[in-house]
């Protein structure tokens, strides 16, 4: 990694910060909970490297290293945005059980 | 080639979704389908991956997958909405704990640092601080919100010298490290020192700061995923950790700006050992215990009823009978709405989380500062389980703790009725002047059991 890629990437992550900021700054405390289940299975995307590291045959150790990273992010990844939707799912604006509006329009 | 611009393609495509995806989260109702696309965007960039050109052997790949989903289909489906803080803190630290394990095996690979050059080795640096700390600092937050730990600080002498020591120790094995990166001892004791670092972070502090902690910790979790994708070379790690550690950031601003603290006051303050001073400043003021017959009565013909839930709701898991209270109060023709203090409960957004369980409709949830001027014309406020974000010392006492704290202004309401287990001060150890007001009334029990008798009551009223 060269000075240069180092300086790229610090671009992606502070251009990346700031689309951050706008757009969770606008997310109501209503949806903090689930904001918080949802960062942290995006942010399980570094199962991208773990993937990489338990795959490439580079020696054993990066290979076991790799396997408990793989593991752990998919625990992330499959239990984060499955605990998120559940949660989603129950925010309702009418109680369940009665239709959501009688009128016409829908 | 191809490949390769496929597999950037897949990234930049992820990277949209995420984006996405959390954006969608500003509404109620679109967030269900935003965060599908978050989905659909983690198995785009997880297909382009398997592509790469370095992956020769899938066997240990797919066994993690498989390991994985078996561990976190249960910790998605089967965990209970009252158990959230501490499914959400061991969430952080299996995300360090991903984002560490790699930065030790690029580390290892390339020669044991032999072949890592300084900037590299500034960002797997920073991967294995921030993780190392998140991964011990969410374990004992986990056992704290799960009772395994005990909830209030943990302190020694000298705790806070041991922790800046670590920390110290921490920042210069870093600077080390980048001055000459081949060294794989130094990279080891920094792994340690980052282990150490976050328990003794974490330790000292209580219960009611957890939402702070959680979400610092949230922070920390992606600014770890950030510094594996510098080390790596992988811009959509770079473009999720952001979004994650500034999501984490806001949240525990917020946080701390609704207890009116700062963050360094939260980490090393240990706050919440108990005040010898406040109990005796109550001494000889007398609480109107209330039976639950006359309790329902008021809640029978109230017109304006408002709700305000904190931790002690979720402890005995009550939010069900609430839910049943608030109907049969709405079918007597009463208005009924919950007032949530941003850090009620351990973690932010947890009592919006629990009523809507409940099935308590979003818009009956309102916010601090939208609500507070609703007290005077209430007829009844309910509050259970709730202590600080109640007391009006906050507002009148300069010597209290928690002075300067924005709470909700239940003190002007007609009348306060408070379900409670027994008189012990509040977490914080400070007495609440609320519970000795004229118009305040307090039914003992557990919150179950009492939302249970009044439902009762109310159904006869």
């Amino acid at each position: 990694m060269s000075p240069h890629s180092l300086v790229q990437a610090l671009y992606v992550f502070v251009l990346a910060g700031f689309v951050g900021f706008l757009v969770i700054t606008r997310v109501p405390s209503l949806l903090h909970t689930p904001l918080m289940s949802a960062t942290n299975a995006i942010s399980a995307i570094s199962l991208v490297g773990s993937l990489v590291a338990a795959g490439s045959g580079r020696s054993h150790a990066a290979t076991l290293l790799g396997f408990v990273a793989v593991t752990s992010a998919t625990i992330n990844v499959v239990g984060g945005f499955l605990i998120t939707d559940r949660m989603l799912k129950m925010f309702r604006r009418k109680p369940a059980g009665k239709p959501e509006a009688k009128g016409p329009g829908r | 080639m191809t490949r390769e611009l496929f597999i950037q393609a897949s990234y930049l495509a992820s990277s949209v979704l995420f984006i996405l995806g959390l954006r969608s989260l500003t509404h109620p109702d679109s967030a269900r389908r935003g965060m599908h696309l978050a989905a659909l965007g983690m198995l785009v960039a997880v297909v382009g991956t398997l592509l790469h050109r370095e992956i020769v052997d899938y066997r240990w790949i797919v066994a993690g997958l498989a390991l994985g989903s078996l561990i976190g289909y249960p910790l998605g489906m089967w965990v209970p909405m009252t158990a959230m803080p501490q499914r959400i803190a061991i969430s952080h630290m299996f995300g360090a704990l991903a984002a560490t394990l790699v930065g030790v095996a690029e580390f290892t690979t390339l020669g044991n640092g032999s072949g890592v050059g300084q900037a590299q080795m500034a960002a797997l640096g920073f991967e294995v601080l921030f993780g190392s700390l998140t991964i011990t600092g969410s374990l004992i937050a986990f056992l704290k919100l799960q009772g395994l730990l005990p909830g209030v600080p943990l302190t020694f002498r000298g705790q806070n010298v041991v922790s800046l020591a670590l920390f110290a120790t921490g920042v210069v094995l870093f600077a080390w490290l980048v001055a000459n990166p081949a060294q794989p001892a130094a990279f080891h004791a920094m792994l340690f020192v980052g282990l150490g670092f976050g328990v003794s972070l974490v330790l000292p502090i209580g219960g009611a700061d957890m939402p702070v902690v959680i979400s610092l910790l949230n922070s920390y979790a992606g600014l770890a995923s950030a510094a594996t994708g510098f080390a790596i070379g992988n811009n959509v790690l770079v473009i999720a950790g952001a979004l994650d550690g500034a999501s984490g950031f806001i949240l525990s601003i917020i946080m701390s700006k609704a207890m009116n603290r700062s963050f360094g006051n939260v980490l090393f303050g240990a706050f919440g050992t108990p005040q010898a001073s406040a109990t005796t400043a109550a001494a000889g003021l007398a609480v109107h215990s209330v039976s639950p017959e006359d309790a329902a009565v008021q809640l029978a013909y109230a017109h304006k009823v408002i709700v305000v839930p904190g931790y002690g709701l979720a402890v005995s898991q009550a939010q069900h009978q609430l839910r049943e209270l608030a109907t049969l109060v709405e079918k007597n023709g009463g208005e009924v709405t919950y007032a949530i203090h941003p850090v009620a409960g351990r973690m932010p957004g947890h009592m919006n989380v629990l009523l809507a369980e409940a099935d308590v409709p979003y818009d009956r949830l309102r916010e601090m500062e939208d609500v507070n001027p609703e007290f005077p014309s209430a007829d009844v406020v309910l509050v259970i389980g709730a202590n600080d974000v109640v007391n009006p010392a906050a507002k009148h006492d300069p010597k209290s703790p928690i002075y300067g704290m924005p709470i909700l202004d239940v003190e002007h309401a007609k009348h306060v009725l408070v379900l409670k287990r027994t008189m012990n001060p509040g977490f914080a150890g400070i007495e609440n002047q609320l519970f000795y007001m004229p118009q305040t009334s307090i039914l003992f029990g557990d919150a179950k059991a009492s939302l249970q008798k009044l439902i009762t009551e109310v159904r006869q009223a």
